[in-house]
């Protein structure tokens, strides 16, 4: 278990400066950390590693202090047993794939350094590329023996770094299969820094969201990605649909409150009772996919939002349609283009939009 | 051809001197964060600027028998330090130190930051760090160092001639030489002396330019 609770003021050029201010926990197995760039993502993993001095708070791994600025304990990075595979991976350019997996084992009899690279090349998939150069190695491939490298010195905890971006899902999902398995049998904590929604979805076991600098949310990802409270994070978790919207009216025995999208009267909606009252400003966050389209107004349905628009333009991405719709306000919805065919989906077509209550998030 | 050889000697000792103790130096200039910094980067850059002349003077009278260096020398040795080969190399040392450390230190700056972060937590020291990321990965750099200390004490006249004076076999260097020889108007022997001089400079500067355009490098870029 990784303990931090640390405070790190940064100084940017010119007036403004940013201050990390967080207490997290990481318990064995993969943590992902999740937030917009210029969260402190990467302040947050440099601290922990080491590389940053924060500016006070503590950090344990287990019952090992690493840093705590009342006792005046600063334990350097090259002490601290904590692997950092780095955005960029920083593989050493002048060294083979092989030199690079051995770089962190120089303690060893050769003997058996030899057997522990091997090993952890081989259980990364990467022992035919032992000779080659980082230069010369293809992008997956490096990610592994970043991987290998940092693992084979049987670290205490694992920090990525958004180990993994460039590469397409198959691949993505075969590394991190490896990187599981390998850790089974140690399960030590790895803490997974990503701004991609998919790749929660895929590693998740518990979420610490960050934005601007604080931890605003923790737990399991559906719970803190489905329900974003900051926009930020809203908009980095895929609610294309962010809009400002005024309360009218609280119903507390329903548990729902309406609101009054943009200016105009025609757009209300019910949306989930929220810590407001009437006549505040709230920000409401719907997702694309969470949007249904009809062309003629729909009866008997539980969803409680209803409401009339005009189709402002379809464009094709993929195997999906993302069309705008004009309801006095401007939503975006994902449909497919078979939907788009069947009922005849056309720019300057009316619509209606239904949306359940529940797929309305508040955010602050 | 005496003068052709203790130039190049005298070149070839500055060269290799201050290759040992410009690292440290250009280390400390490129990674440390102390804010007078500036003071001793103007103190290493100050021979590009000086007449060699002042800087010959000082070190004369400093390495005269009367001056600091000049009594240490006569103290540990039994004789003086000017006119003499070693203080040829240590007035020589002074003035090629920025051709030394400058290119050092942009080689080391130049040093991907998170290489050196790797290497850290993968429990690498400073030292460790250094020999086996700074140092293979600033090879045209220390390459350029080495040449062009080399090339600009070859070339240096007023230093020499201040701290050296002229004496055959002990401080008389090509450049001294060609200069004598002109003084003679002994014009046939200067041209040879110059044209050897020309080339070579020309030689060791293509192989400056060539190492840093990456003509040629250890390893195959990335």
């Amino acid at each position: 278990m990784l303990r931090a609770q640390i405070r790190k003021e940064r100084h940017s050029t010119g007036a403004s400066s940013f201050t990390l201010d967080v207490s997290v926990e990481v318990s064995p197995g993969i943590t992902i950390l999740f937030g917009a760039s210029g969260a402190g993502k990467s302040t947050l993993l440099d601290c922990l590693a080491g590389l940053t001095r924060p500016d006070e708070g503590r950090i344990a791994a287990g019952n090992n202090v690493l840093f705590d600025s009342a006792a005046g304990v600063h334990v350097p990075a090259p002490k601290r047993r904590i692997a950092y595979v780095f955005q960029t991976l920083a593989l050493f350019p002048h060294l083979s794939a092989e030199e690079n997996v051995a770089y962190g084992l120089r303690d060893l009899p050769e003997a058996e350094r030899r057997g522990q690279v091997e090993t952890i090349l081989q259980a990364f998939r990467v022992e035919k590329l032992r000779r080659q150069k980082p230069g010369e190695i293809s992008g997956g491939e490096r990610q592994r023996i970043a991987l290998a490298r940092s693992l084979v010195t049987e670290p205490r905890v694992l920090l990525l770094d958004e180990p993994l971006t460039g590469l397409d899902a198959e691949l993505k999902a075969a590394i991190v299969d490896d990187m599981s398995a390998w850790n089974a049998a140690r399960e030590i904590p790895i803490l997974y820094v990503t701004h991609s929604r998919d790749e929660v979805d895929a590693l998740g076991e518990r979420v610490i969201a960050l934005d601007n600098g604080r931890v605003v949310s923790s737990g399991v990802p559906m719970e803190v990605l489905n329900a974003p409270r900051r926009k930020k994070l809203a908009q980095a978790a895929g609610f294309e649909n962010l809009l400002s919207a005024t309360v009218l009216d609280l119903r507390e025995a329903d548990g729902v409150m309406r609101v009054r999208l943009g200016e105009s009267a025609a757009c209300e909606i019910e949306v989930p009772l929220g810590y407001a009252v009437a006549g505040s400003r709230v920000q409401v966050a719907v997702r694309a996919g969470d949007i249904l389209l009809a062309t003629e107004r729909p009866r008997g349905l539980s969803a409680r939002n209803v409401i009339d628009g005009r189709i402002v333009s379809l464009e094709q991405r993929g195997t999906m349609v993302i069309a705008r719709v004009d309801c006095g306000v401007t939503f975006v919805a994902h449909i497919t283009p078979g939907a788009v065919r069947v009922l005849e989906l056309t720019a300057g077509r009316p619509v209606w939009l239904v949306l359940k209550t529940h797929s309305c998030h508040l955010v602050d | 051809m005496e003068a052709l050889w203790l130039s190049m000697k005298l070149a070839a000792s500055v060269a290799g001197i201050l290759l040992v103790i410009g690292m440290p130096v250009a280390y400390w200039l490129a990674f440390s964060s102390w804010r007078g910094k500036f003071l001793l980067e103007s103190l290493v850059a100050l021979p590009l600027v000086l007449p060699p002349t002042v800087l010959g003077f000082y070190a004369l009278v400093a390495m005269g028998p009367r001056g600091p260096l000049g009594k240490l020398w006569i103290a540990l040795f039994g004789h003086g330090l000017a006119f003499t080969f070693s203080g040829l190399i240590l007035a020589s040392v002074l003035y090629s130190f920025p051709f030394a450390v400058q290119p050092l230190i942009a080689s080391f700056e130049g040093v991907d930051r998170r290489l050196l972060d790797a290497s850290a937590v993968l429990g690498a020291g400073s030292l460790r760090t250094f020999w086996r990321v700074i140092l293979p990965l600033s090879l045209p750099g220390v390459v350029t160092a080495a040449v062009l200390s080399f090339a600009h004490t070859l070339g240096e006249f007023g230093v020499v001639l201040m701290v050296g004076g002229n004496l055959a076999g002990v401080t008389r260097t090509v450049s001294i030489g060609i200069y004598d020889h002109v003084q003679s108007l002994e014009y046939d022997e200067a041209n040879r002396m110059a044209l050897v001089l020309l080339v070579i400079s020309f030689a060791v500067l293509s192989f400056v330019y060539a190492v840093n355009r990456r003509v040629w490098t250890p390893w195959p870029a990335k």
